[in-house]
């Protein structure tokens, strides 16, 4: 009985100093500076890119921006004629690849998934199948384009074609199309499609009201996400053969004969090349930091469109 | 006994509540189409391997083994040293996840455990902007800005590529990654332990470290395995920052330029009609494209494992 009370007392006492102590958690200030400090050292990697890629880029960019917008590959980083036409006009026929058939496609996928699909091993096998695609290599996938569409297929895309390059960007962009809608369909609350079953409708009808416009947000987010990352890719490319050297034409932006012309470029693909060049020529150093700030542009728009839009939504439903 | 009894409605029958025959084929129509689309990645998978497997089978019964271990990477010689590959990733990938691991991990921690929600809400964005630049951005990065004034003023590497500066660069690329995948993980451990953790008078950095850590360590797992992944996958900042090109002779100092796997392929490649046609060094491409394959595979297939871990335990 004495001893309890006792130790009750001394718990009492410690208990007491403990809460008036003010000594700082010295430990604990330490271990969060650092943490604090490993995300601003991030950040500052970062923002040195940026700096660094604008300093290079801003003679060519404020000296004649639209020149090197409308301008063509040469061999002299001097020529007043340089620029990345040729390259834009690459990028966007790839765009427009990866849109008509990465996202029908993926978007389609991810519906049958999650609400067609029978919980089975063979479901089970597909999920799997498609983490497991967005985990492959790019550079992999610029085997199979080189492989299937250069090599195999070359009579119908022309070989070393956009329409290649294209369709190799769509295939490696898919998965991330699928895995992105299946999350945003995922979140479609029960309630919103038992109400639908309520009144009647049918699986479609309940689908194309009710889980496609709720839906909508987080797949445009997934889509926007993967448009950026297929403009930006670079690997694949370099396989399918985007051609080093000086490009002969310079095809307008809907020009459909260039689709599968056995010649193109792409912004991610000039980039190299000039850097590449840097070493005979300094001046394209420049010339690729301008390059990059234009593919920047469109990749950190897309990306800064799909994260605000997001967070806006998330926001929005609690 | 059902013809006795009075129907408000009418011809109120079973067959009422059934569809319309158009109707109903119209929706297994779509039901099969949606399928159908599904299917597409399954087939896409079979390509892959199969366009691996067909040409790498015929590098391997043609090529002369000597030469697959030999003194460095000349395919176009007929040279063909694996060894040479593997150790530059595996320089690479390493370098890529001594700066990748602490920093990552560390912004994790700092976001999911320390970050008031609006500091959250306007460092997350920043850090998943990183994410989205492409990685020929950071292969010009590399070799523009950290070769000069990390590699050369710290380490006295040349001023040029070598696999230090591609290592780097490859570690700044897959930060996200580790962060993004780390603080999922963290988030997903119960509030209910760090509350229990603290009423036992932890200090917060008692409960993060003792508590949450421990409890997402599956996850941690995970994201770094498939950092591991990424950056061995990573083609373009090995290409342009890794000092080397067309060919590399065995090394095994970070300081030197060599080429990785998907290095010596994309400069391989790059030499375009060359590559068909001489020798086997078309199918050897194609080689190393399924040694590098078979390894991300493996890597990925037990990083999901551990991730369905975390789904089960909480």
């Amino acid at each position: 009985m004495a001893k309890a009370r006792l130790v009750g007392h001394r718990t009492s006492k410690v208990m007491a100093q403990a809460m008036e102590r003010r000594t700082a958690d010295v430990r604990g200030r330490v271990f969060q500076m650092s943490l604090l400090t490993t995300l601003l050292i991030s950040l500052f990697i970062l923002g040195v890119l940026i700096v660094d890629v604008a300093i290079d880029a801003w003679g060519v960019l404020t000296g004649r921006p639209g020149g090197f917008l409308s301008g063509t590959m040469r061999s002299l980083s001097d020529d007043p004629k340089l620029g990345v036409h040729q390259a834009l006009v690459g990028t966007f026929w790839i765009a427009v690849f990866v849109a008509v058939l990465a996202f029908p496609v993926g978007i389609g996928a991810a519906i049958w998934l999650e609400e067609y699909a029978p919980k089975n091993r063979f479901t089970r096998f597909i999920e799997l199948n498609i983490r497991n695609l967005a985990g492959v290599p790019s550079v992999v996938y610029g085997l199979l384009g080189l492989f299937l569409f250069v090599e195999g297929l070359g009579g119908i895309t022309g070989g070393k074609s956009i329409a290649s390059a294209g369709i190799t960007l769509a295939i490696l962009v898919l998965p991330i199309v699928v895995i992105t809608a299946q999350e945003a369909i995922r979140a479609v609350p029960q309630e919103l499609k038992e109400g639908a079953y309520g009144v009647g409708a049918t699986k479609w009808t309940m689908i194309r009201s009710q889980v496609l416009p709720y839906a909508a947000p987080g797949v445009l987010t997934g889509t926007l996400l993967s448009m950026s990352r297929g403009i930006g890719e670079a690997a694949p490319l370099l396989l399918v053969g985007a051609v080093s050297g000086r490009l002969g034409t310079n095809p307008g932006f809907f020009d459909l004969s260039a689709i599968n012309a056995e010649a193109f470029m792409a912004m991610p693909v000039i980039i190299v090349e000039w850097v590449q060049s840097s070493g005979r020529d300094p001046g394209f150093a420049e010339a690729a930091a301008a390059a990059i700030v234009v593919l920047l542009v469109f990749v950190i728009l897309m990306n800064a469109a799909a994260i605000l839009m997001r967070n806006h939504f998330e926001k929005k439903r609690g | 006994m059902s013809d006795t009894r009075v129907d408000p409605v009418g011809e109120f029958s079973v067959e009422s509540l059934k569809a319309n025959p158009r109707q109903a084929r119209k929706e297994r129509l779509i039901r099969d189409s949606l399928g159908a689309t599904a299917l597409v990645s399954v087939l896409i998978s079979a390509l892959i391997i199969w366009s691996l497997f067909s040409e790498a089978w015929t590098f391997i019964i043609e090529v002369d083994w000597g030469s697959v271990w030999d003194i460095g990477w000349f395919p176009r010689r007929g040279i063909y040293d694996i060894k040479t590959l593997i150790v530059a990733s595996l320089i690479v990938t390493g370098i890529a996840m001594i700066v990748a691991g602490p920093l990552g991990l560390g912004a994790a921690i700092f976001l999911s455990e320390y970050a008031r929600p609006g500091l959250r809400r306007t460092l997350k964005p920043i850090l998943e902007i990183l994410a989205g630049i492409p990685s020929v951005v950071l292969g010009f990065f590399a070799l523009e800005w950290i070769a000069p004034n990390v590699v050369k003023s710290i380490f006295a590497g040349p001023a040029a590529g070598s696999l230090l500066a591609a290592g780097i660069g490859v570690g700044v690329l897959t930060i996200p990654l580790v962060a993004s995948i780390s603080e999922d993980a963290m988030k997903a451990v119960p509030m209910a332990l760090r509350e229990a953790s603290s009423g036992l008078g932890a200090r917060k950095i008692t409960t993060t470290v003792r508590v949450v850590l421990p409890a997402s360590v599956s996850g941690l797992t995970a994201a770094f395995i498939v950092a591991i992944s990424r950056a061995l996958g990573e083609t373009m900042v090995v290409f342009m920052a890794g000092g080397a090109a067309q060919t590399a002779t065995y090394t095994h100092s970070a300081l030197d330029g060599s080429l990785t796997m998907t290095a010596g392929m994309a400069s391989l490649a790059r030499g375009t009609d060359a590559v068909v046609g001489e020798g086997l060094t078309f199918q050897s491409l194609f080689f190393v494209g399924l040694v590098l394959f078979v390894m991300t595979f493996g890597l990925n297939l037990v990083a999901d494992r551990f991730v369905h871990r975390v789904r089960e335990q909480y």
